[in-house]
């Protein structure tokens, strides 16, 4: 069970209300988000719009809002928010013990442009 | 279910209020003759029965309530906001511990009555607590009704009831799936809403062929349903459930009668709900649909009374919140011994979806004599209709703009004769009234006292004049002392109409919130952070009913430094409340990359400082260097990993950041001055070192730039700034005000001063009042052109001292400020936003993946 998730370490790594960024060597780099209400989400680290580093956002409630033109993009789904449309690719992820997983196929789920 | 435990808040009156032994014989006295009245339901029609009674005759009862629930009263229609994360619990709770406690009522929560002896007048209460009582109310409420199909007692099947419910969805949807709803009635939609903005993939299931068919016409069914839609909900019109399929004993599936199904992690069952009469009827008291009350909400049995969702009046049953109001008034009305009667209710209703406005009020189904009235704005997404009958309004339905509803909804409940408006009917309050309504103000006007203003709480606009009328001079205090608009806050506009109609013009219009987290203003939430002593975010939300979790991208880093502002060296900066640029302590660019400017004071740089950027863009491979129009180097595409390298480097050669990237003091610019110019007059240079060694640093309202000019040839443009200094012949003038930005605006001339030092101390106070009063992201030209030059000058020189008091505090604050934030990154603090959690490299995935 556990070989189909990829460990990427410890909850402890990211503060609440933050994201940290996971490069992914000839993919898409991914943003993991730890929001204030401890719940955990994996996104391609591209804004929909112009390919903002969402990672670097406010991150409020379930959202974040891109730092580039302030699109909001739900951590849940990755699709934009309001009057935007777009989406980002999530990658499904779990907490477990206190250490981060993220499915494994979906991490390389996307060649980087 | 929850188990079957219960405890009991005895809450007994204040006596440390008293002071006088004498008072208290007195009150004794007095409780030995009080009738002792027993409420069944802790619910809203419970309680507001008893605020009413209380309002007209507080010493008449001794009051005892009995709830279900192991909690306070609390607004059961809110709980759709509750649920889709728009407010906490503790925002819809209308009376707390304190209420009960002040009021002297005794409270027993979580112990359900369980039959009542209406020969001995006594109830008894689960745990076998028996009360007596002299006048028994029961406000019962509703059940929600539970289709009879295979599977509804599967786990994973809830209703739409209480805060156990809505506590039941919030856990279901942590862990995310799919969610049926059947029922796409109000309620069924709001909890459908919820669960959406909770991340659920939701399914309405509705057996009639239009949502909301008792409330809405095809047509707004329709819109409502495309909207809904393209929201990312599955509706489903027209649809029977065949069954609830399970499978280990909770739910999977929902299947209907035509074969489709749809997945299910959790059931919600919102097809309607059926009046409490259980109790009721098992004491014998005369019960059809509901429990049979008079006008004055008297059962069968005169010692036993009735009211809310559990009573039917006249033949009629309620499901919605506006008829309580009137039956609580109708019951205290008679229990106080001053009947005066219900009538029944007409009834209107509104969608609390947010962004969805939908009003629907009396009968629309059409029928002999009656014509409808229909307007339709697509490209709006607008659909209005009446329903007119003898001259009269009987219905109507809006959709995309309700901001007529109460007016329809006051015409109709008086059944005034439309005839001279019929023409205009249909646009609006504003053109049926001639045009002379076209000031929302005057539209307010109009409504009879009677009229209601806030359906969440069942205030009339005559109670809002009576409030403003005895003191509440405020949005805010209006709130508090009658609860209009303290909910969901839709009537808000409404309410600032009626505060600006009663004051005159001491009150502003329109509603000019900080963000939609939040009912205050930019002013208010700065004032109230100093009266309240508010020191944290979290803090700052929670007691100015932030109806959002944490705020947003807006809101928090306004509140961030408001904070900072108000409490120089206690408050904690909050790093997840900064704008990336902020944080990062660099300009991010459009790749995602940064670029990082050092500090160069007054536009000065010697040799160490260039060879030491020039070392920095090759061993970095900046792809770019450029001269900024403030006067320093900009070293464009640093990775965020290498940012503290780089300031490192910076460090080393004496240089610290530019805050190129901060609502702070950005540079002060110079020009040569009188060290070097033939025209110069004064050193423009060595004072624009001097400002900028004073001001670098200080976080701001907005970005702040300042430049000094050596004379009035004015080449460092010091008049398009937030402070210039033009220096001439006899000393500084000194000009505010100025932006080169979007809107060009030269400067406003604020005084002239003769010496530097009074330069240095109208520069920090100038800076500290902005700091103090403007609003965040409001640069200082459109301050002062909001408050107006001649306040800025008041606030500066009214007073002898104001310049000093206000520098003090500038400088005060600037002791916390003037660390180089790029030195302490390279020393290692928040490294965590620099680099990265890990690397993931392809090979191991392929190699775990084979």
């Amino acid at each position: 069970m556990i070989g189909d998730w990829l460990d990427i370490g410890s909850v402890d790594q990211i503060t609440p209300g933050t994201a940290r960024t996971l490069p992914v060597v000839g993919f898409d780099e991914i943003a993991v988000f730890r929001t204030q209400k401890n719940e955990f989400y994996a996104l391609v680290n591209k804004c929909p719009h112009k390919q903002g580093p969402l990672s670097q956002g406010i991150v409020h409630d379930n959202m974040v809002t891109c730092p580039l033109h302030n699109w909001n993009i739900s951590l849940k789904t990755g699709e934009a928010l309001g009057e935007d449309k777009g989406c980002v690719p999530t990658i499904p992820m779990k907490v477990d013990a206190g250490r981060m997983y993220l499915l494994r196929s979906a991490v390389v789920g996307k060649r980087a442009a | 279910m929850r188990s079957g435990g219960f405890f009991v808040l005895r809450v007994l009156p204040r006596i440390t209020k008293l002071n006088a032994p004498s008072t208290l014989m007195d009150k004794d006295n007095t409780a030995a003759v009080k009738e002792r009245l027993v409420v069944i339901g802790n619910g809203m029609a419970g309680c507001r029965a008893v605020e009413e009674i209380l309002a007209r005759d507080p010493a008449r009862f001794d009051v005892t309530i009995f709830g279900a629930e192991p909690r306070v009263n609390y607004n059961r229609i809110m709980l759709s906001p509750v649920l889709a994360g728009e407010k906490a619990f503790e925002d819809i709770v209308i009376n707390g511990d304190d209420w009960y406690a002040d009021n002297a009522i005794t409270l027993v929560s979580g112990d359900p009555i369980v039959s009542i002896d209406r020969a001995t007048q006594t109830v008894l209460a689960k745990s076998g607590r028996v009360e007596p009582y002299d006048r028994l109310l029961i406000a019962t409420g509703s059940d929600p009704f539970i289709i009879p199909v295979p599977g509804k007692d599967l786990a994973g099947v809830v209703t739409f009831r209480d805060l156990d419910d809505v506590d039941k969805m919030l856990t279901a949807a942590e862990k995310g799936g799919s969610a049926v709803v059947i029922g796409g009635g109000l309620l069924g939609l709001e909890a459908a809403h919820g669960l959406s903005l909770r991340g659920m993939k939701v399914t309405v299931v509705h057996l009639m062929p239009t949502l909301m068919e008792r409330q809405l016409d095809e047509a707004a069914g329709y819109l409502l349903k495309t909207e809904l839609e393209r929201r990312g909900q599955t509706i489903v019109t027209g649809g029977d459930t065949a069954e609830i399929v399970g499978r280990d004993g909770h739910v999977s599936a929902v299947r209907l009668k035509d074969g489709r199904t749809f997945d299910a992690d959790i059931v919600v069952m919102a097809v309607g709900i059926r009046p409490g009469t259980t109790l009721a009827k098992s004491a014998g008291i005369e019960v059809e649909r509901g429990i049979v009350v008079d006008d004055h909400m008297v059962t069968s049995d005169p010692a036993i009374m009735a009211v809310g969702e559990c009573v039917q009046h006249r033949g009629a049953c309620y499901g919605l919140v506006a008829p309580l109001w009137d039956m609580c008034r109708a019951l205290a009305d008679a229990a106080c011994e001053s009947p005066s009667g219900y009538e029944g209710s007409v009834t209107s209703t509104k969608l609390k979806v947010s962004g969805i406005d939908l009003f629907s009020a009396g009968d629309f189904s059409g029928g002999d004599g009656a014509e409808d009235i229909v307007m339709r704005d697509a490209a709006r997404g607008v659909y209005k209709r009446v329903v007119v009958k003898d001259n009269r309004l009987v219905g109507a339905v809006l959709y995309g703009d309700t901001a007529d509803g109460s007016w329809y909804f006051d015409l109709l409940k008086k059944g005034e004769d439309i005839s001279d408006i019929r023409e205009a009917l249909i646009f609006g309050q504003a053109f049926a009234s001639g045009g002379a309504l076209l000031d929302p103000n005057a539209a307010v006007a109009a409504l009879s006292d009677d009229a209601e203003i806030c359906g969440c709480n069942g205030v009339s606009k005559g109670k809002v004049i009576e409030t403003i009328n005895a003191g509440a001079c405020s949005l805010d205090a209006v709130r508090s002392t009658c609860k209009a608009s303290a909910s969901c806050g839709s009537c808000t506009g409404l309410v600032e109409s009626l505060l600006a109609l009663t004051l005159g013009g001491e009150v502003q219009s329109g509603p000019k919130t900080m963000c939609k987290c939040t009912s205050f203003s930019h002013d208010d939430v700065r004032r109230l952070i100093g009266e309240k002593s508010l020191r944290s975010i979290p803090q700052a939300m929670q007691e100015l009913h932030w109806t959002t979790p944490d705020g947003c991208s807006s809101c928090r880093p306004a509140l961030n430094y408001y904070l900072l502002c108000a409490w120089p060296g206690e408050y904690e900066d909050d790093q997840k409340s900064r704008f990336v640029n902020e944080r990062l302590h660099a300009n991010i660019q459009k790749d995602g990359t940064y670029s990082v400017v050092p500090r160069m004071w007054g536009g000065l740089t010697n040799p160490r400082e260039l060879r030491a950027i020039a070392d920095v863009v090759e061993k970095f491979n900046a792809p770019m260097v450029k001269v900024t129009g403030g006067q320093r180097l900009d070293i464009f595409g640093i990775k965020k990993e290498d940012l503290p390298a780089v300031w490192a480097d910076l460090n080393a050669a004496g240089m610290v950041s530019g805050h190129a990237y901060g609502k702070s003091l950005r540079t002060v610019k110079t020009c040569v001055g009188s060290e070097w110019c033939r025209f110069g007059t004064q050193d423009s240079t060595g004072l624009g070192v001097k400002l900028e060694r004073m001001t670098w640093g200080s976080w701001m309202p907005h970005k702040f730039k300042i430049a000094v000019s050596g004379c009035p040839r004015n080449c460092a443009e010091a008049t398009i700034k937030d402070f210039g200094v033009v220096c001439v012949d006899s000393g500084y003038e000194l000009h505010v005000g100025g932006n080169g930005g979007i809107k060009v605006r030269a400067t406003d001339l604020l005084c002239k001063v003769a010496t530097e030092a009074e330069t240095m101390d109208v520069c920090a106070a100038f800076i500290q009042l902005y700091r103090e009063q403007a609003h965040y992201l409001e640069r200082t030209a459109p301050w002062i052109e909001r408050v107006g030059l001649d306040h800025v000058k008041a606030g500066l020189f009214d007073d002898a001292d104001s310049v000093k008091r206000l520098a003090a505090r500038f400088r005060y604050s600037q002791t916390f400020c003037q660390d180089d934030p790029w030195a302490e990154r390279v020393a290692g603090k928040d490294a965590d936003l620099h680099q990265h959690l890990a690397e993931v490299r392809p090979l191991s995935i392929t190699e775990y993946a084979q």
